[in-house]
This record gives C-alpha cells, sequence and structure tokens, in this order.
C-alpha cells in the first residue's frame, strides 16, 4: 500500500488524498509526505495510524521527512502507532486545549473514559460539550459493535483556533459499511451501503422498525444531522464510497432530510479501495446549537421517515 | 415502588450500553416481573445517548407492550435527556 501525506488535506478538499491511497500489496505500507509543509485532518492521521497497525513496522517504508511540520505528526503519536523511528526529537508540551493525539479503542471500558478525559483535555464548555461526546460514543460504538476490526477504533482530534472548530477522525479497519449492512439489507455498491447507513431506522443488525434492543439505526443519521444543523463537514468513506455532507449555506434554512443524498453532498464511488470505515467531522464551537434544540429536528425528521417507508409497505388497492 | 439510581452506574455522561443492558436484565425485568413500578432517576448525570436510553428501555417496550411506560417514571431527567427518552419511546411505538 502506498499513501501520500499532502501539502493540505482536509475535509473541504480531501478527495485528492484520497484518490492518491494505493491500496495494493496490503502486506507493506510506504508512506511518502509534501517536503515542504503537511496540514492534515485528523482523518487522514487516523488513517494512516490505522494502517500502521495491520503491518509489521519492518514493512513500513516512510521516507524522511523534511516537512517542518512532521514535529506535528510526532507529537499526535503517529509514529508511535507506525512503531517506526524517526528520529525526531521534541520537547512535549501539555495537550491541553489544542489536540488529542492519536488514540486506540478496543472496548467499551476505554471509550468511557476517554470520553470524560476528552472533554477538559479540548477546554470545552458544558453546552459545546455535548454534541462532541455524543458523536465520540456513538461513531465509536459502531466501531465496537459492527467493525469486527481487531484493532478497534483509531481516533484523533485538534482545535483550530481561527476558525474556532473541533476536527476529529475515527477510522476502523474492519468489514467496512457494506458488510455490515448487508447482514439485513442486499446492496450493490459501497456508496448505496453508506446511503442506506446514514438513513434513520436502518441498521445492519436487523430489518424491523425500532431495531433491536441494542441497535436502532440512528447513530449515523444522528451524528449527520448535527453536522447539517450546525453547518459543518462531515465524509464518511468504506470500501470504495465516499459521502461527504457539504457546508449549508448560512442563510438557508434547516432542512433534515433521511435520504442523504438529498442534503448538500458530494459524492464517488469509485475510490481506491479502504478496507473498513473512515469518518471525518468538523465541529464549528461557534455555531454549535444546543443539543436539546438539535433534538427537535432530529426527531421531526426521524418520524417522517419511519411513516414513510410505513406507507411504503403499505398495500395497493387495486381498481379495475 | 424500585428506585433506581443510575448515577452511581453511569456517571454524569450516560453512554454505555453494556451497562443500560445489565439494568435491564438485573434490575427492571426482575422488578416489574414482580409487578413493582419503577423509577428510574437521572439525578446527576448530565447527557444521556439515545443509544443507552434504547438499550434501557426498548426491549422493555417489545417485550411488554407500550404499557410498560405506565410502570416506569423516569426522574430527574433535564431538559436534553427527556428528549432523547421521548424519541426512543415514540419510535418504539411507532414501530410494526
Amino acid at each position: 500500500m502506498k499513501i501520500h501525506l499532502p501539502n493540505s488535506a482536509f475535509l473541504g478538499n480531501i478527495d485528492p488524498f484520497l484518490r492518491g491511497f494505493d491500496e495494493s500489496h496490503p502486506k507493506k505500507l510506504e508512506i511518502t509526505a509534501n517536503k515542504k509543509w503537511i496540514s492534515v485532518h485528523p482523518v487522514v492521521l487516523s488513517m494512516v495510524a490505522a494502517l500502521g497497525l495491520k503491518i509489521d513496522s519492518s514493512n513500513i517504508d516512510c521516507e524522511k521527512l523534511e516537512a517542518g511540520s512532521k514535529h506535528y505528526l510526532s507529537r499526535m503519536g503517529l509514529f508511535d502507532f507506525l512503531n517506526i523511528n524517526t528520529g525526531i526529537s521534541i520537547t512535549e508540551h501539555e495537550s491541553a486545549g489544542r489536540f488529542i493525539p492519536l488514540k486506540q479503542i478496543k472496548k467499551a471500558e476505554e471509550l468511557t473514559k476517554f470520553v470524560t478525559d476528552m472533554i477538559p483535555m479540548l477546554h470545552l464548555n458544558p453546552k459545546q460539550a455535548e454534541s462532541i461526546s455524543h458523536i465520540v460514543t456513538e461513531l465509536v460504538r459502531n466501531v465496537l459493535e459492527h467493525s469486527i476490526s481487531e484493532n478497534g477504533a483509531i481516533l484523533c482530534a485538534q482545535y483550530y483556533k481561527k476558525s474556532n472548530s473541533i476536527r476529529l477522525g475515527i477510522v476502523d479497519t474492519g468489514i467496512g459499511i457494506k458488510k455490515a449492512i448487508n447482514i439485513s439489507y442486499p446492496t450493490r455498491t459501497d456508496l448505496e451501503s453508506i446511503q442506506l447507513a446514514l438513513m434513520p431506522g436502518i441498521t445492519g443488525t436487523t430489518k424491523k422498525e425500532g431495531g433491536t434492543e441494542f441497535n436502532a439505526g440512528a447513530g449515523l443519521f444522528l451524528i449527520k444531522s448535527i453536522a447539517n444543523v450546525n453547518r459543518d463537514f462531515f465524509m464518511i468513506y468504506s470500501g470504495n464510497g465516499m459521502y461527504k455532507l457539504l457546508k449549508r449555506k448560512s442563510a438557508s434554512k434547516i432542512k433534515l432530510h433521511p435520504d442523504p443524498f438529498k442534503d448538500k453532498h458530494s459524492k464517488d464511488g469509485e475510490l481506491p479501495y479502504w478496507q473498513g470505515t473512515a469518518v471525518g467531522i468538523d465541529i464549528s464551537l461557534d455555531q454549535t446549537r444546543e443539543f436539546s434544540s438539535l433534538l427537535d429536528y432530529i426527531w421531526e425528521t426521524y418520524k417522517q421517515a419511519i411513516k414513510e417507508r410505513k406507507k411504503a409497505k403499505y398495500k395497493h388497492v387495486k381498481f379495475i | 415502588m424500585n428506585h433506581i439510581k443510575l448515577f452511581e452506574q453511569v456517571g454524569s455522561f450516560a453512554e454505555n450500553k453494556d451497562i443500560a443492558r445489565e439494568i435491564r436484565l438485573r434490575k427492571i425485568i426482575p422488578a416489574l416481573e414482580k409487578g413493582e413500578e419503577i423509577i428510574l432517576d437521572f439525578e446527576n448525570i448530565n447527557s444521556a445517548t439515545q443509544s443507552f436510553i434504547h438499550a434501557l428501555i426498548s426491549d422493555l417496550m417489545r417485550k411488554y407492550g407500550n404499557e410498560v411506560l405506565d410502570k416506569i417514571s423516569f426522574k430527574s431527567c433535564n431538559e436534553t435527556i427527556q428528549k432523547v427518552i421521548n424519541i426512543v419511546s415514540n419510535y418504539m411505538q411507532e414501530r410494526e
């Protein structure tokens, strides 16, 4: 496999980075990077770290990094995940208020501890923290319950002062969305599977409305809805498919759609194959609505989706 | 009346579905089987995820019907937690 850390890869311009990923030769990993400066979204770092965990460090070839930002990658813990010695020496400053280095979560208890520690680390107030805690919890639980990934979830986050936003990347190298959703719903493509997974009330664990005792199929819809209402980017990449929720215009009226393809978005169904799922999200702290008011929007849309699905199953009266 | 204080087990952010399931299986169902009424006390809990509430109550509604809500009272819930509980109880009542 080959992956290149570019000069810039954030959710708005991440597509070339994804297209440049070479998934061939899965037993080897070659990492190259921009020579001058590397400025990337946490989901990019989480993806590289997740690949590193799958491969023996003797089969990882990371070119000598020349960019000044190599210290940042080191501080985020990337080279520890890759288990390679780069010879970079840094003075570690307290991470509070700026970032959460790469972290691997394999158990529910580790998630509980992570969410508790995360809030003070990012210096969030309780109202800002609520949406972020929900997002992290739902995404990591998805990995733990559905991905069947032996390495669990790999995540990291970064606060950006200029935009006053938190950017977050959560990645796994498990079975991917298509296999997980196909347990209950047949789909032809990864993109179609992503579309279904983002719809309210759809879970791979059952076809029944209301879900199972453990899953309702609301988690991803909830996260996409939070991003939509707050006008944030949200990206999900699995297999060959990638869906990206684009920012709404600030003046536009909030309208949540059960079908993610009806939201303002971009998509690609022919990307290099990512074994597992990668999710990136930006959370603007200036715009973040109170979680409680988000729930009103979300429930209205959820209800509408259930009604439409029920209606689709109605027997049609035959007039002759 | 069976009073179940959740904070001691779940902390201020109720997100662990495994614990929700344990509470349902070990405390709520045995009490319901004895015909007792239940208070689920959310005192000191700041927020609860939809997944947590789903794991706590959805299977009760499936097993005992929507009437089980007559036997359960939700105490000291803030606005957010009330909304999450309403969402879960509403979509469970909308199911086929």
